[in-house]
């Protein structure tokens, strides 16, 4: 194994910090019977639990590609060994398991499956003489010796082999699963498993079940396929387009996710002090949130960022090499949205905070003399906590949309990092050449619209288990209302 | 009602005043004007001298608060904060950076934005309503469902696939529409149909569903129940009743906008080469114009407190159960 250097970069960190702060509401909420109750509510959902898995798959993704390090160099003879140098280039894990798709470069634009180049070239025969043709492609079926007659029958083998694979990986995980959750209600495997897939159990897990078979065969397909083609092309200085989109899945993951470092502490502490308090605090609080929400959000965050960005880049002797530059630029766009965005969130904690203040059990705190942090803490905030989870949850698929639109208007992260918003903004001369190349848009357009309707599809079960305002419209009495 | 008015247009002031401070926190004091002139000047091994010159042909040399050379008023006046920040309320935003008269363009570029938002917005709102009482109509029926879902996909796809997608079949493929461009006068329509239709389309998912939560939210009133009991058709009760009811927080939530419609939109203008206020957004932050930028946030947050305000109106316009005190 080759020494290496571990490096976290400060996505990294905050992408870990929210992990860490996720795993202990998963705990939290886990330990309490009323919250377990509600949860139960969301993972009974068949389109949830589907949701889930996918937003898991993503999420198993941004983490492998939050691990970085610095490989070290080469050491060179009669150097000392304690004074190893590391490449200057930061890799990630993801970037490790994905070695050969990341070297797999070609010259230039490749259409999927190709085993030519887009455009023809200038090729030197072996006889010296110069002809113009279409030359085949470096990695892309270059296994195959004549790629016309060949390709379809290997790629269908590859396909099968994909599979039967991702078919055989699903069962290593299922059964294990099958058997200990079958050995709780004491049944045995095959009890169990019809269970499970039949959908008896309590939980979707027949859903959870066969999206990820589905996940496991489209892993090993892709997997299996990307060792001889390029699955989605390549792009314009021939890149594999699969690359650049499993790289995309961070930075979307984390636009839409670390904001939430800088909406929690204000929009709670804020929104919570505005209620409780009221008097000036209330007329403050209630200044400063009308103030930013009436500039427009794009202009806002564009206006915010721009002059970031030129902070940024004032200051190069902080951030000095190209990772660290566009990590910068990442990290201080979500806190810039973050630290737009509270407002919505505090709004409605003031409201809902205005109402609980005035109940009996807090009454009856504040006669005991129970300090007013405590309170807030104790007693509002945990009945008031939905509200914060649904507004996370609705927020996820709108930023991660946003990420998009910003890149577009050049306030978006910077053009090194991969994003779904820096693909598709390429795309957009790529669709005006002929023969169109329509390969870069297609595979953002797949792999962003999974993650955003998944994000929405878990938003809506979230908040229907969550919002008491749902629970007074049963699905029940809409569908007895219909049959009349 | 006209008290009422002027009491909401004193309270805007103090708002306005915060975003102006804000704006002005971001501009001049997170950056310097020195720092400004560094990145619209390109390189960094610029001149000090040009610096200078660039400042000073901007009116950027100038001290931020206090201008202790100066004489008499002046001292307050001839500084950046009131020649940049505080001539915004006179709505005086003076000249861009590269040196073009921004009320000018203003006045100018309103009309194609206008063109573009105006039709997005009204037939937006009709076609949002229409399909949401639609699926209200059919409710919990296997229609109801389908139309949910189609809703959640088309809110999940992002607005710039619509504009690319649009543009490569309508335009490009089909050549039913030119791909970009704008004439003036009545021959705009022909550019404007399908930025107009994108519009629509990407707004729907969203709108269609908030509007069916609140028309379903509405049926489980009890005057609905009344309604039927007396023996209403069921198109009779939804769309005499409920539609009238369920307008009230779907036009007041729409009001809101209306102002905010002079800003055009940033995306469809600047890809159809609409020439309006939201293609020299963009235009400005790509060339990193802070003039028109300051100007256009300023703009923005004017015209959202003046929708605040027109919701405020229509609220005691189309339901007289509110009184304005």
């Amino acid at each position: 194994m080759n020494a290496f250097q571990i490096v976290v970069l400060g996505s990294d960190f905050l992408f870990a910090l929210l992990l860490a702060a996720m795993a202990v509401g998963i705990v939290f909420a886990f330990r309490r019977e009323h919250l377990r109750r509600t949860w139960r509510k969301v993972f009974a959902g068949r389109t949830a639990m589907v949701a889930l898995v996918l937003l898991l798959v993503y999420l198993l993704v941004s983490v492998l590609d939050s691990l970085h390090y610095r490989p070290a160099l080469d050491a060179q003879p009669g150097v000392n060994e304690m004074r190893r140098q590391y490449a200057t280039e930061v890799f990630s894990l993801l970037d490790l398991a994905l070695t050969r798709l990341r070297d797999s470069t070609e010259k230039s634009y490749s259409a999927p499956f190709a085993a030519y180049l887009y455009e023809k070239q200038m090729i030197t025969e072996p006889d010296g003489s110069l002809r113009r043709d279409y030359p085949r492609l470096t990695h892309g079926a270059a296994h195959l010796a004549d790629p016309n007659a060949e390709r379809a029958g290997d790629i269908g083998l590859r396909a099968l082999q994909g599979v039967v694979t991702g078919g055989l990986v699903w069962l290593a995980l299922f059964l294990p699963f099958a058997l200990i959750a079958g050995r709780k209600r004491g049944e045995t495997l095959k009890q169990s498993c019809r269970a499970i897939l039949r959908g008896e159990t309590v939980l979707a897990w027949d859903a959870f079940a066969w999206a990820l078979l589905l996940v496991c065969i489209l892993v090993a397909v892709l997997a299996f396929l990307s060792g001889g083609y390029h699955v989605f092309g390549t792009d314009a200085i021939g890149n594999d387009v699969l690359y650049r989109t499993l790289k995309s899945m961070r930075t979307a993951l984390l636009f839409g996710t670390l904001s939430t470092l800088v909406v929690l502490p204000l929009g709670i502490g804020l929104g919570l002090a505005a209620g409780y308090f009221g008097g000036w605090i209330d007329d403050l609080i209630q200044y400063l949130y009308t103030v930013i929400s009436s500039i427009p959000y794009v202009l806002l965050i564009a206006a915010a960022a721009l002059m970031m960005q030129l902070v940024i880049e004032q200051h190069s002797e902080i951030f000095n090499t190209v990772a660290s530059r566009s990590d910068a630029r990442l990290v201080s766009l979500c806190l810039i949205i973050g630290a737009i965005s509270w407002t919505s969130l505090c709004r409605l904690l003031r409201a809902e905070t205005l109402k609980l203040r005035e109940q009996d059990y807090v009454q009856a705190a504040r006669c005991f003399g129970v300090p007013s942090l405590r309170i807030m803490t104790r007693h509002i905030l945990p009945n008031a906590f939905h509200i914060v989870l649904i507004n996370l949850v609705l927020d996820f698929s709108a930023l991660v949309l946003a990420e998009a639109v910003l890149s577009y208007v050049g306030v978006g992260v910077d053009p090194a990092t991969q994003s779904f918003g820096v693909m598709i903004n390429g795309a957009r001369g790529e669709l005006a050449r002929e023969p169109v190349i329509w390969w870069s848009l297609t595979a953002a357009f797949i792999f962003m619209l999974a993650l955003v309707l998944s994000a929405n599809l878990f938003a809506d079960a979230v908040r229907e288990a969550f919002d008491p305002r749902a629970r007074t419209l049963p699905r029940r009495r809409l569908l007895r209302s219909a049959a009349r | 009602m006209i008290a009422y008015l002027l009491r909401r247009l004193m309270w805007a002031i103090p708002t306005l005043i915060g975003v102006n401070l804000l704006v002005f926190t971001l501009f001049f004091i997170v950056n310097s004007p020195d720092d400004m002139a560094r990145a619209q000047l390109g390189s960094k091994r610029v001149t000090q001298e040009a610096i200078e010159r660039w400042k000073a042909d901007r009116g950027y040399d100038k001290p931020l608060f206090w201008n202790s050379r100066a004489q008499g008023l002046a001292r307050v006046s001839d500084t950046i904060f009131v020649q940049k920040s505080a001539r915004m309320f006179l709505l005086d935003f003076g000249k861009s950076d590269v040196g073009r008269d921004i009320n000018r363009e203003l006045s100018q570029r309103m009309w194609p934005s206008l063109a573009l938002a105006l039709p997005v917005f009204v037939l937006g709102l009709f076609a949002a309503i229409v399909f949401a009482l639609v699926l209200v109509f059919f409710r919990a029926t296997w229609l109801d469902f389908t139309g949910v879902v189609l809703c959640v996909v088309l809110m999940s796809i992002s607005a710039l696939f619509y504009i690319l997608a649009g543009q490569y079949l309508f335009a490009r493929t089909w050549n039913l529409v030119p791909i970009s461009g704008f004439l003036p006068g009545v021959d705009a329509w022909r550019f404007l149909v399908l930025p107009i239709l994108i519009g629509l389309v990407s707004g729907l998912g969203a709108n269609v569903r908030w509007y069916r939560a609140l028309f379903l939210e509405e049926i489980e009133k009890d005057y609905v129940r009344t309604a039927r009991a007396k023996g209403l058709s069921e198109a009779a009760v939804l769309f005499r009743h409920v539609l009238k009811n369920g307008m009230i927080p779907i036009l007041t939530g729409a009001v809101v906008l209306i102002p905010s419609l002079f800003l055009g939109s940033l995306l469809s203008e600047s890809f159809f080469g609409i020439p309006g206020l939201g293609s020299f957004t963009i235009d400005a932050i790509l060339q990193q114009d802070f003039a028109v930028v300051r100007a256009m946030v300023f703009i923005g947050a004017l015209l959202y407190i003046l929708g605040l305000m027109l919701t405020d109106v229509s609220y005691t316009l189309v339901d007289p159960r509110v009184r304005l005190q």
